[in-house]
């Protein structure tokens, strides 16, 4: 299994200024923003991309503000939260959601399986190179046997039973956390 | 963590498809972007128009500064100038 940088070496290396740790908080933390932007409040690809700018702008801003360095991802969930609802009460009823339905408890919801999927995320980077990529791309790109076989130099023949093993693996490392 | 079959796992993978490429790149450009916003912050605290004119419109104030009103600097002028 590969070392895995915690959230709270990351927020620490960002504070001490490394620029590749940032690189590497935003890209940690991106599909997390946008899925609560996008998929839990549904805003319009132009209101999902000022609140994701202006998300990662506060975190760098405000980081050393965090008491708790392991509690960057439920602060920038929370943060992400209220800049969505800022922005569904801002456009009114123009947007899809009318703010006046917001019913938080069901984004609450959307927001926690969320967190579970970070956390499987989480496993992808202990489980190698090569698997975090073919499972990556097969299940959140959702590209085609072909397209991952032709990406990453492998017969597409393989590609099914590579991505039953690295599940068998992921699943393995995720119980080993429990 | 329990109970984790591969079906849900592939599920769960599935609710976290990538960003598009330009916004992960806008933001984490930011630290880079810091000296701009630092020198336009503190222009806005010296030049009322300049500072009206960001307040007013971001985006076309700066644009007619000729600075690049990329989303990541757009986003932390408007933190930076209690606009947003």
């Amino acid at each position: 299994m590969d070392a895995v940088t915690t959230d709270a070496q990351l927020v620490s290396r960002c504070r001490a200024g490394e620029a590749q740790a940032w690189n590497e908080l935003v890209e940690r933390f991106s599909r997390y923003v946008y899925a609560i932007a996008v998929q839990a409040f549904r805003l319009p690809p132009h209101d999902a991309e000022d609140v994701f700018q202006d998300v990662f702008a506060r975190v760098y801003e405000h980081l050393e503000r965090l008491r708790n360095d392991e509690a960057i991802r439920p602060w920038i969930g929370q943060l992400t939260r209220r800049l969505c609802i800022d922005r569904l009460r801002a456009g009114g009823r123009e947007g899809p959601v009318d703010p006046e339905d917001i019913e938080l408890g069901e984004y609450d919801e959307t927001l926690s399986r969320l967190d579970e999927a970070m956390a499987v995320r989480a496993g992808l980077d202990a489980v190698g190179v090569d698997c975090r990529e073919i499972l990556d791309r097969f299940f959140s790109r959702d590209e085609s046997y072909r397209s991952i076989g032709e990406a990453l130099h492998l017969p597409a023949g393989t590609i099914a039973s590579r991505i039953s093993r690295c599940l068998s693996k992921l699943r393995a490392e995720l119980e080993g956390r429990s | 963590m329990t109970g984790y079959d591969e079906e849900r796992i592939a599920a769960l993978l599935r609710l976290l498809p990538a960003p598009p490429e330009s916004w992960v790149k806008a933001a984490q450009e930011l630290p880079w972007a810091r000296a701009e916003i630092g020198e336009i912050v503190a222009r806005s605290e010296s030049d009322a128009a300049f500072r009206a004119a960001l307040v007013a419109d971001l985006e076309a104030a700066l644009a007619a500064e000729g600075y690049e009103a990329t989303p990541s600097v757009v986003a932390a002028l408007r933190l930076r100038l209690g606009s947003g």
